[in-house]
């Protein structure tokens, strides 16, 4: 089994080919998008593939050390920053292409006019600890 | 067997350990144990006395912890004899227990946790299920809030704000995990309001039966949010609203107000109403401004906004919501409302997204973006 990383973009993935935003959707698209992610992780836990899913507010700040005694240094939020999360699924699956294909299926969600998103989800394999037997 | 039943019983066989001359840390370690034995032992075998039974069992762990302590120490002076318990009135143990696990000197996320389970005997796995962290996260949370309070004498008094604060979050957290969390504050309420007189103990008791009438209809099938003007009031619980009005109603006759009662009092007059026109939002606005003399809480000015747009119109909403601070949470869904009730749909519809943005609650956001959309949809 190997852990990959979902991630979904505020801002950063190229366009999807459906790109309304969702305030301009009817909110029976909104359910029907709702109830497709919801489906998605409620498959993915009976499966036993399932580990984690988070969403994250789109606003936070940059923060760093600022020499001993000293509070630390925030700013930002910064408008020229490219790359924006806006959540993320962890996932446990034997394959890679098997988490290919699951992050496919996640960015089929419907949505405006209840068609698929399309949207780009980036798909990120976590580091692995050594294995026991080596030779 | 009853679990609930069974972790009634925590603090009273806490307090007796404690009483014996058990330090609180080691103590709560040991009925931990005895809870656990319980399960285990008690439906093959249930004994007669439950209370007695947990005694004894958490009194030898607590024994056998210490001389296992005392050996690694290579000490000898074992407490061996068991003493007898002392006066023991088993509401004054709990009231103290109540009193030391909201603590000023805890953080809330330690008081609640520590409340949790060394009042409420949840174990920590459990406790950690329900606030969504690993359990030995929260393991090291209890320990070290048992250490914070360790030299806390266990029958200084304390304040019962304190306590209830605690109560109010643990009721806030809502569910997660497979512990009711809004169940187990009312049930740990009523606990502290059976052996404590005190009218906020009852109007915070009050306030949380009315808010617990409603949560059948606060969720849809889909688990989308439905305010409180569209819900279904045939499935508000009324066995639940006529308690807590009733323990509300005692709690005002003694006339010593304070901020539980005045929002029990606004829970209550929206319980009242049979359908959401028939709400008195006259009498709402005023319980706010008694709210506000109470509490310098920046979301009761909020609330009391949407109130003043009911019963004064959306326009008198506005007025008062443009001398609140724009940057408070809620602000610009508050605006949103009020001029969706004025008419002016556009302006409604963005400033729901704006809010949408903003909202640090997934299932509030979600239901944001829907309004949004409504309106969009309607234009």
């Amino acid at each position: 089994m190997a852990k990959y990383l979902l991630l979904k973009h505020y801002r950063g993935a190229p366009t999807p080919v459906n790109d309304v935003p969702m305030e301009k959707w009817t909110p029976e698209e909104i359910s029907a998008h709702m109830q497709y992610m919801h489906d998605f992780a409620a498959r993915l836990e009976n499966t036993g593939e399932f580990v984690d899913g988070q969403a994250l507010a789109p606003e936070g700040s940059w923060v760093r050390y600022d020499g001993e005694g000293r509070p630390p240094v925030t700013d930002g939020p910064f408008a020229e920053t490219k790359d924006l999360i806006a959540g993320w699924m962890v996932i446990d699956v034997d394959s890679h292409e098997r988490a290919l294909e699951l992050a496919g299926e996640l960015s089929a969600a419907p949505g405006a006019g209840g068609k698929p998103i399309h949207e780009w989800l980036e798909v990120r394999p976590f580091l692995t600890a050594p294995p026991t037997i080596t030779d | 067997m009853d679990d609930v039943l069974l972790r009634s019983l925590t603090p009273e066989v806490l307090g007796v350990l404690v009483r014996r001359g058990a330090d609180f840390a080691a103590a709560e370690d040991a009925v931990q144990d005895a809870l656990v034995e319980a399960v285990r032992a008690w439906p093959a075998d249930p004994p007669r006395d439950p209370k007695g039974w947990l005694i004894t069992v958490a009194w030898r762990r607590f024994l056998d912890a210490t001389r296992a302590d005392a050996a690694r120490r290579r000490r000898e002076d074992v407490v061996d004899e068991e003493p007898a318990p002392g006066p023991v009135t088993g509401v004054d143990d709990t009231l103290r227990l109540y009193f030391l696990c909201a603590h000023p000197s805890l953080t809330p996320s330690s008081a609640v946790a520590l409340t949790l389970r060394a009042v409420g005997g949840l174990t920590t796995r459990q406790i950690a299920q329900a606030y969504l962290v690993p359990e030995a996260t929260m393991a090291q949370r209890i320990s070290r809030a048992k250490r914070t309070v360790s030299g806390v004498r266990f029958d200084s008094p304390g304040d019962v704000a304190t306590v209830l604060r605690v109560l109010y979050l643990v009721f806030n957290e809502g569910y997660s995990g497979d512990v009711d969390l809004a169940a187990e504050a009312i049930r740990l309420t009523r606990q502290l309001a059976a052996g404590i007189d005190h009218p906020e103990v009852a109007g915070l008791l009050a306030l949380m039966l009315l808010h617990h009438a409603r949560r059948a209809a606060r969720t849809a099938a889909d688990g989308s949010l439905v305010p409180l003007a569209e819900q279904d009031r045939d499935r508000w619980d009324t066995a639940l609203i006529a308690e807590g009005v009733g323990i509300l109603q005692a709690a005002l006759a003694r006339d010593r107000l304070g901020e539980f009662q005045a929002q029990a009092a606004i829970a209550a007059l929206h319980a009242d109403a049979r359908t959401a026109a028939e709400t008195d939002w006259v009498q709402i606005v005023e319980w706010y401004d008694e709210l506000a003399r109470l509490t310098d809480s920046p979301v009761v000015q909020l609330n009391r906004a949407v109130a003043v747009g009911e019963a004064d119109g959306p326009r008198a909403g506005l007025a008062a919501l443009a001398e609140l601070d724009e940057t408070l949470p809620r602000h610009t869904a508050v605006a949103a409302y009020l001029h969706e009730r004025d008419g002016d749909l556009a302006t409604a519809a963005r400033l729901y997204a704006e809010a949408a943005r903003r909202s640090s609650d997934a299932a509030e956001r979600d239901h944001l973006v829907r309004q949004a959309a409504r309106l969009n949809a309607r234009r």
